[in-house]
């Protein structure tokens, strides 16, 4: 997986999380939180998102790298590749 | 299909936070089932037939209504963790609302979901007071209010530091206390806040068909998720061993287990199905507050009457409003009329009959003992005085005998009848006196939603089911 398909995989679940949410002109560099009305409850729904959709599991220590799409990108994406070689 | 003996999640109750419990749950994977008494769903908020007549009970209006594109508020919010479509409620708004205050109702405020109308009224009104209003309504715009850790603070009090005549802050009260308060004459200040911003600065809505939208979304959702519900299954007991729910015992003797437990049927309910051995050391208090409601169906839309396009109008005809278990059966003198004629369904869209409802504040264990006979003559009797008490509150009908004319059947509800048919013990529609925001109980794995857990109103019970299923499980597997 590339950071740019992961970033895709993340926004995918913000869609279905928070559909009143315009995703088109997201700033990869940017807190999402600065970006888009997110609070706790929603990120952790897409912690669970990502847990259930793709097996991917973030401790709560973790929730931090999930700040903007970059950090989700550079914190996930081995996550997955290192799922996918498992299989 | 339905029948494990072993849940990883087993809730009690399939009223709106326990339909809401279940969605998350089984969205994230849980293996749950609701088991519900009754054989329809909606507890406190449901609906029933008659005569191939649908009456909603519970569910005057939705509050915390917002317009699409207003984020960060309990509908929206309760939308997206449910995974629901706006539109999929077709929420439709009120027109207008009125606090109404005097023999005749002769101080009026009169508020829509736009809290500027609300303002202008009060300062229309109250001209010396609109400055502490406006401060009393930052106060609770600040307000934290869904903090699971706070700690209660009389509402009178910090109402009082705003406003000084006890008549504006009555005015304030009656509807807040009439569509949330558990406690009577004052109330906790963060209860305060929730309601406060329900009904003022968020708004009422509905959807055309009344309650039974909500619950068939939420139905579906449930479903769709791979939730399972058992009907007409109550829970006789739960068997706690060391601290924990071990077991639960259906009304028909069957066993079932499960990791956790979500009981959505109140806090003394709730204790009162526990059989660990040992009696816990306090006991809680069922609710003294109780309502009857009368039903009026007419022949025609209630403004055909003359009655104006008022949706909910809170009345109060003493000196100081009086929010308490009454000594008689009944307390006439306070109450709220609702219209849902009067919301806003578009453009010659309208209710195919009127409909007049009528609720007031009422003492259950007056009504829990009477002999049938009694029982629906006194029925009869508070039906008359409620329609004349409600009356005084709306515009004068030109024929005093237009409403007998219009009117096509009638029902009414009693606090025994809201025990019969949902369990609350006292008929205590809002619960328990004490809240438990954590939800926690004497066993570890057992835990509270809904209305003694303390978010209010239709949205609050959903959000309560919704936190309690995040906080003691979802968060933690």
């Amino acid at each position: 997986m590339t950071k740019d398909e992961c970033k895709k995989v993340v926004v995918d679940i913000i869609a279905d999380i928070a559909p009143d949410e315009d995703l088109s002109n997201l700033k990869p560099e940017v807190r999402l939180r600065d970006q888009l009305q997110l609070d706790s409850m929603d990120f952790l729904d897409i912690v669970m998102e990502l847990r259930k959709r793709h097996g991917i599991e973030v401790p709560e220590a973790d929730y931090i790298q999930l700040a903007s799409l970059d950090s989700c990108a550079e914190y996930l994406t081995p996550k997955f590749n290192a799922l996918a070689a498992k299989r | 299909m339905n029948s494990r003996t072993h849940y990883d999640v087993a809730i009690i109750g399939a009223g709106m936070s326990g339909l809401a419990a279940g969605i998350r749950l089984a969205h994230f994977g849980k293996r749950v089932c609701i088991f519900e008494r009754h054989n329809t769903v909606g507890g406190l908020n449901s609906f029933y037939s008659i005569g191939g007549r649908k009456f909603d009970v519970g569910l005057h209006a939705m509050t915390n209504f917002v317009r699409p594109g207003v984020k960060g508020t309990p509908l929206g919010k309760l939308l997206r963790q449910l995974r629901i479509d706006r539109d999929e409620f077709a929420l439709c708004e009120q027109k207008q609302s009125r606090i109404a205050f005097g023999a005749r109702g002769e101080t009026s405020l009169r508020f829509t979901n736009d809290f500027a109308v609300l303002e202008s009224e009060v300062a229309t009104r109250f001209p010396a007071q609109v400055d502490g209003f406006r401060r009393l309504a930052a106060a609770v715009r600040a307000h934290d209010d869904v903090a699971l850790d706070a700690q209660p603070v009389s509402a009178r009090q910090v109402v009082r530091q705003h406003l000084t005549d006890p008549l504006l802050e009555d005015m304030l009260f009656c509807p807040v206390m009439y569509y949330g308060s558990a406690t009577e004459h004052d109330m906790d200040f963060g209860q305060f806040t929730i309601m406060f911003k329900a009904l003022f600065f968020e708004g009422f809505a509905r959807p055309f068909d009344g309650v039974r939208v909500i619950l068939r979304v939420l139905l579906d959702k449930y479903r769709a998720a791979g939730g399972e519900r058992r009907m007409k299954a109550g829970v006789r007991h739960i068997v706690a061993q060391a601290g924990r729910a071990t077991a639960l015992i259906l009304d028909q003797g069957e066993e079932i287990t499960a990791d956790h437990v979500i009981s959505s049927i109140g806090a003394p309910e709730t204790a009162r199905l526990v059989q660990s051995g040992h009696h816990p050391a306090t006991a809680i208090a069922p609710g003294r507050l109780s309502f009857v409601e009368t039903i009026t169906i007419l022949d025609r839309q209630p403004a055909e009457l003359g009655w104006g396009s008022d949706t909910i109008v809170f009345f109060n005809d003493s000196a100081r409003f009086d929010y308490a278990c009454p000594k008689d059966q009944v307390d006439p003198r306070s109450g709220v009329i609702c219209i849902p004629n009067n919301f806003d369904f578009g453009a010659g869209r309208h209710l195919p009959e009127g409909i007049f409802r009528c609720t007031c504040l009422a003492n259950y264990e007056r009504w829990a003992h009477l002999p049938e006979g009694a029982y629906r003559a006194d029925k009869q009797r508070w039906y008359q005085s409620l329609q004349r008490s409600a009356q005084r509150f709306l515009p004068k009908l030109a024929d005093p005998a237009a409403l007998a004319h219009a009117t096509v059947t009638t029902d009414m509800f009693t606090p025994r009848t809201i025990t019969k048919f949902t369990g609350h013990l006292g008929g205590a529609i809002y619960g328990a006196a004490q809240k438990n925001r954590q939800g926690r109980t004497e066993l570890a794995n057992l835990y509270l939603c809904g209305t003694d857990q303390g978010f209010l109103g239709i949205v609050g019970a959903m959000l309560s089911g919704i936190s309690m299923a995040n906080y003691h499980i979802l968060q933690k597997s």
